[in-house]
């Protein structure tokens, strides 16, 4: 462990057979970022495909107090007749309306086709059980919240945000610039590279930020919180309200995850995963 | 050179984060470990986990909150049962349920019988409140009736009494489950002390202003207005005071919960 909490930089810069300096090795992630970074990760997983299997059993989202099949929804997901009688997919989103047979509203599984609004391969479980479903997100955002807790307590108390995440005035002069470099796929390279970038502070706060948000909402939907805490339920605008955000916010977080993992494969995959499991990062060598 | 290389590695990564998607289940097993009894255990775990927090932040007796006429629900969604059937509740239904009687029974001192005329005449209480369905809507409706704790209070439970037991007229098929179809049952629900003598849970027989209608549960029914709505049992014929629910028929407390519901529905 004391290895862990050396200075940096923990070794020479390598050398690769051709003799070429490949960069030298810093100690990136604290343990405690480590940890909690794999059970988040876990945790959002499964209560992604869980919360799919929630949202099936009653895939229409609406906004304000109240809402049922009698009421208007900005969002829903069914499966309706079709041109020849054969259902179709069909998921609405305000005016829009889009045939998603095959996946959203009419999907199948082993051959065999079904109305569901999610399809089996994207739910926890893959079958229709409202039930399990919710044991199984509920048991994880327990997860997910003393995890959060415990990644929040240390990192402020560690300077963690302040120090890492919390952008600098210099840092968001170079947004525009930071932003050309991601489009252009450039990754920052030598002492540039030992700190995270704008980009990077921003998105890592803006997902502490929807993570929150999600308990939040979340918390919510529960009638025994809103009795506890009503103004949870002005806060975000009543309960279904609530349920649209906790959807939307849900739905940011994998749009995070989706482009965290591109950045990971570009900035180099087994560099950046290895930091994420050891601590141990490799800089690349100043680009000329 | 060097682009070259980012964008095949950018195509990996599409695909990568692609290959993730599919299957969740899969991944974790987490369909076969649904129906592990061990697993299950666990998450058992996280609901009374659940219970607990809940019942130490909600110990002042909070009401839920209420809300103004203006916004009840135009049309207030029926759910799991819309008619008992059966000819003793069609005769009922056509006397006007004159003859319907409520049982209080159990662990009480004085077992209680009472009619709807009779429920009618006791002091009531009305209140706009919002039905949470545990499959995710909400309709706000206007229940009268009468606090479920003035009628224990007269039937004098003794105090060894943990639950309030609720047995209705209505038999209600089950829904898709674990890849099947769960048995049909005669309903029942049941909540514990601290929602029995909350002062917003109701023997209600009114619903916005009107008396209640065959779907939403006539002649009775149950209000539990800080849980979910299968624990507000309708068509009520007797109430049972028990220190377990086990025995009782599936032994988890309820229609729902037989099934794999969370007993505690305030989430």
């Amino acid at each position: 462990m004391s290895a862990e909490v050396s200075q940096e930089p923990l070794a020479a810069p390598a050398r690769t057979k051709r003799g070429h300096a490949r960069g030298e090795v810093i100690y990136r992630h604290a343990f405690l970022v480590r940890l909690t970074h794999w059970l988040n990760a876990l945790a959002i997983f499964i209560l992604v495909g869980s919360g799919l299997n929630i949202f099936n059993a009653h895939p229409r989202l609406y906004w304000g107090s109240k809402g049922d099949q009698y009421d208007p929804a900005w969002l829903s997901i069914d499966s309706l007749a079709g041109p020849h009688g054969l259902p179709r997919g069909v998921t609405r989103i305000g005016w829009l309306r889009f045939d998603t047979t095959g996946v959203l509203g009419w999907s199948h599984s082993h051959g065999h086709w079904m109305a569901r609004a999610w399809p089996t391969w994207i739910t926890i479980p893959r079958f229709q059980d409202l039930a399990d479903a919710r044991h199984w997100h509920f048991m994880f955002a327990w997860i997910l919240v003393i995890n959060g807790l415990a990644y929040l307590a240390w990192s402020l108390l560690a300077r963690h945000v302040q120090r890492d995440l919390w952008p600098t005035e210099s840092d968001l002069e170079a947004i525009p610039r930071s932003a050309l470099d991601h489009l252009r796929l450039k990754h920052p390279t030598g002492e540039e590279a030992k700190r995270y970038n704008v980009l990077q502070r921003l998105a890592y706060l803006g997902l502490i930020l929807l993570v929150i948000g999600m308990v939040m909402t979340g918390l919510t939907l529960s009638p025994g919180i809103d009795a506890f805490a009503p103004w949870l339920l002005d806060v975000f605008g009543g309960r279904q309200s609530a349920r649209s955000l906790h959807f939307i916010f849900a739905s940011l977080i994998v749009f995070f995850i989706v482009v965290h993992l591109i950045e990971v494969v570009l900035a180099g995959p087994i560099n950046e995963v290895r930091s994420m499991i050891t601590g141990r990062y490799t800089v690349r060598p100043e680009r000329r | 050179m060097t682009l070259i290389t980012r964008r095949s590695s950018l195509a990996a990564g599409l695909a990568g984060s692609g290959l993730l998607l599919p299957g969740c289940s899969r991944i974790f097993g987490a369909t076969a470990l649904t129906g592990n009894a061990a697993f299950q255990h666990v998450l058992g775990f996280a609901q009374r986990w659940t219970l607990h927090t809940q019942r130490f932040l909600l110990g002042g007796g909070q009401l839920a909150r209420q809300f103004r006429p203006s916004d009840i629900s135009a049309t207030f969604k029926a759910n799991g049962t819309l008619h008992p059937g059966g000819e003793a509740y069609a005769q009922a239904a056509g006397e006007a349920f004159a003859d319907w009687r409520l049982a209080i029974d159990g662990m009480v001192a004085r077992p209680l019988s009472l009619s709807v005329a009779e429920l009618r005449g006791l002091p009531a209480r009305t209140q706009i409140t919002r039905h949470d369905c545990v499959e995710g809507w909400s309709a706000i409706g206007q229940w009268t009736g009468v606090p479920l704790g003035l009628l224990l209070k007269a039937a004098v439970v003794l105090p060894a009494a943990r639950y309030a037991v609720f047995y209705c007229a209505d038999n209600l098929e089950g829904e898709p489950a674990k890849g099947g179809e769960q048995a049909p049952g005669q309903y029942y629900e049941s909540i514990d002390m601290d929602d029995a003598f909350h002062p917003q849970t109701l023997i209600a027989y009114a619903m916005n202003g009107r008396l209640l209608d065959v779907p939403h549960g006539a002649p009775l029914r149950l209000r539990v207005e800080r849980q979910l709505g299968y624990k507000s049992a309708k068509y009520l014929q007797r109430i049972r005071l028990t220190d377990t629910l086990a025995g009782i028929n599936g032994g988890r407390g309820g229609y729902w919960e037989d099934r794999g519901y969370e007993w505690y529905a305030g989430i």
